[in-house]
């Protein structure tokens, strides 16, 4: 059953990267593409942390924030390749996830909510702040990432859309087959097992702070890949990347597809990227519409869209 | 007999808000024997287990396992070094299946790295088979073979509690602590879960049991250990406890009378 949720999620998956530009009026729809991959990469990171460790974030933009930033200054400031500083966003998006969690976690309760969302604000303020370095609100340029280039050298010759699409996918790919290993393996098994009963878990030998923060790392490390990506493929970058608002949307992208599921969540993610690009009144009322979202499915819908159906369809849970 | 106990607690005690839930209690459990620990509800039982298995912190006192002192340390590694228990109120991992939940025991055994699981590399699904190969035997020894695959939220109560004794036996436990194992159960159930005990007692492991089914009690103890009120009122053989006057007055009248 395990292994079929996984292949049937990396399958559909790498159908729907495959095939969807077939059917793609225009060459507009790569970019909206590319953004839904990179927005389902974070969310598969709120999956990791929410969904199977039953922990809250309300600050993993700032992570993305870090990923973003560490491609705009590291190939500027240090001479480090774009594609380099993409591993070393991560990093530093670990280490700090790592020195934010570690006290946090040992409590119980949702204080990593709360700590995450000082963190946030504090990463979106230096961003906004520092402006000798970041040059502040307005944004700053990002280095291009090249690998285009050597494609092309290489023969294959990709429109700046097709490749971020592509490459986006690619990524996106690889981040649900490491987030369905996790989930099957000994270490997935146990972060389910201390959603199911903390107190169970412990009994069990389960050292159940140290699982929450090595969860809280590692959905750092997509988010911060998803950063570098926006970045990336924009070549600009601004600290709205890291504000609340983000953080908010990935939550409510995760929640709204089904939180305990890698395909729920890029079915989120999905959504609530078009939606802005369908209805233009939607970036009016983004706000509104993420809390009605929210709001709707906790109602409606407790364990996101994707679950409920497959539930409906199955007629028993997953 | 003069083996060492595996477990010993030396005057056990906590206090929640004014109340003496537990008071100055100690005993020994040694490898292969059955000690019951009875009383009246309220008595302490299920709050000293906790303490026992580290999710409480006692108050005072000292626990000892295999004459090691290990008052207060987390469960986890309470769990690492051989406590294990089962709960009155089930603590099952609802949504994993039967098998899962055992496996989960072996929990110890089968974490290696967490990049060798993010990339799905062979040492963890090594591990892996090798935790399932276990799980399975445990089941088949629990008669749960059969519901290997099942949702373990879809079991009934008696099946629960005999998954519970196979997860707590999946980490191989040097003292087990069974908390009202038999609660809820059928005639036929009981029977079956007061044979397992007997077993796992006979491979050498030291069992404390808490269990209102005073037959049973009285059949697979080697000691008994009488709670009221938090303290011990009396201890000894099942012969000699039953005959005490104070345990009749505070808890075998009480249940005889109750019918
Ligand atoms: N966490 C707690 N906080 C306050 N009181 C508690 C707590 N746990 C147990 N108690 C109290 O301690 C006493 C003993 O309870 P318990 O150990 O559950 O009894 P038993 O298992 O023998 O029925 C009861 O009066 C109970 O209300
Ligand atoms: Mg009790």
């Amino acid at each position: 059953m395990n292994l079929s949720t996984k292949t049937a999620t990396l399958l559909g998956l790498a159908a729907l990267v495959a095939l969807a530009p077939l059917f793609f009026p225009s060459g507009f729809y790569y970019r909206v593409g590319a953004l839904i991959f990179v927005n389902g990469l974070a969310v598969t990171g709120i999956v990791i942390l929410t969904g199977w460790a039953g922990q809250i974030s309300l600050g993993h933009a700032g992570f993305a924030g870090i990923g973003a930033y560490a491609c705009a200054l590291a190939p500027v400031h240090w001479g480090i390749h774009p594609g380099l500083a993409i591993f070393l966003g991560a990093a530093v998006s670990a280490l700090l996830a790592f020195l934010v969690g570690r006290p946090i976690l040992r409590l119980k309760g949702y204080y990593l909510a709360v700590a995450s969302l000082g963190m946030g604000i504090l990463i979106s303020m230096v961003l906004n702040n520092e402006r000798d370095l970041t040059r502040g609100p307005d944004g700053i340029d990002v280095p291009e990432l090249g690998l285009r280039a050597v494609l092309k050298t290489a023969g294959l010759d990709l429109t700046n859309g097709q490749f971020w699409y592509f490459f986006c996918g690619l990524i996106l790919l690889l981040g649900a087959w490491i987030a369905l290993n996790l989930h099957d393996s000994p270490t997935g098994r146990a972060l389910r097992a201390l959603h199911g009963s903390e107190v169970a878990a412990r009994t069990v030998g389960i050292d159940v702070p140290r699982l929450k923060l090595q969860a809280f790392v590692i959905s750092a490390v997509y988010a911060s890949v998803s950063g570098s990506l926006l970045a990336l493929q924009n070549k600009f970058i601004t600290p709205d990347v890291a504000g609340f608002m983000h953080s908010v949307e990935m939550v409510t992208m995760a929640v709204l597809g089904g939180v305990g599921s890698v395909a729920g969540a890029i079915f989120g993610a999905a959504v609530l990227t078009l939606l802005p690009q369908v209805l233009t009144v939607f970036a009016e009322y983004e706000q509104l519409v993420l809390g009605l979202v929210m709001v709707l499915v906790m109602i409606f819908l407790r364990e996101g869209v994707v679950p409920s159906i497959l539930r409906k369809i199955r007629g028993t849970g997953e | 007999m003069t083996t060492t106990p595996l477990l010993a607690l030396e005057g056990l005690g906590i206090t929640f808000g004014g109340l003496k839930a537990v008071n100055d209690v100690s005993f020994t459990v040694k490898p292969g024997e059955i000690v019951s620990v009875i009383g009246p509800n309220g008595a302490g039982k299920t709050t000293l287990f906790n303490m026992i298995s580290g999710i409480y912190t006692p108050g005072a006192g000292k626990v000892r396992l295999a004459g090691e002192d290990v008052t207060a340390l987390s469960p986890h590694l309470l769990a690492r070094r051989g406590m294990c228990r089962t709960f009155q109120n089930l603590q099952v991992f609802q949504t994993m299946t039967v098998l899962e939940n055992v496996i989960s025991g072996y929990h110890l055994q089968e974490s290696g790295s967490v990049l060798a699981d993010l990339l799905n590399l062979p040492a963890s699904r090594r591990r892996a088979k090798q935790a399932e190969e276990g799980a399975r035997a445990l089941l088949k020894r629990v008669g749960l073979d059969r519901a290997a695959e099942r949702e373990a939220g879809s079991l009934s109560y008696g099946s629960l509690k005999r998954l519970e004794i196979a997860r707590a036996m999946a980490l191989s436990p040097k003292v087990l602590l069974l908390d009202e194992p038999a609660a809820g159960c059928n005639a036929v159930e009981t029977e079956e879960i007061d044979h397992l005990i007997a077993e796992i007692a006979a491979s050498g492991v030291a069992i404390l049991l808490v269990e209102h089914d005073m037959k049973m009690v009285m059949r697979i103890s080697n000691h008994i250990v009488v709670l009221d009120h938090g303290e011990k009122i009396a201890e000894g053989d099942p012969a000699t406890v039953s005959q005490n006057p104070a345990v009749i007055a505070a808890y075998l009248g009480a249940e005889n009378a109750a019918g």
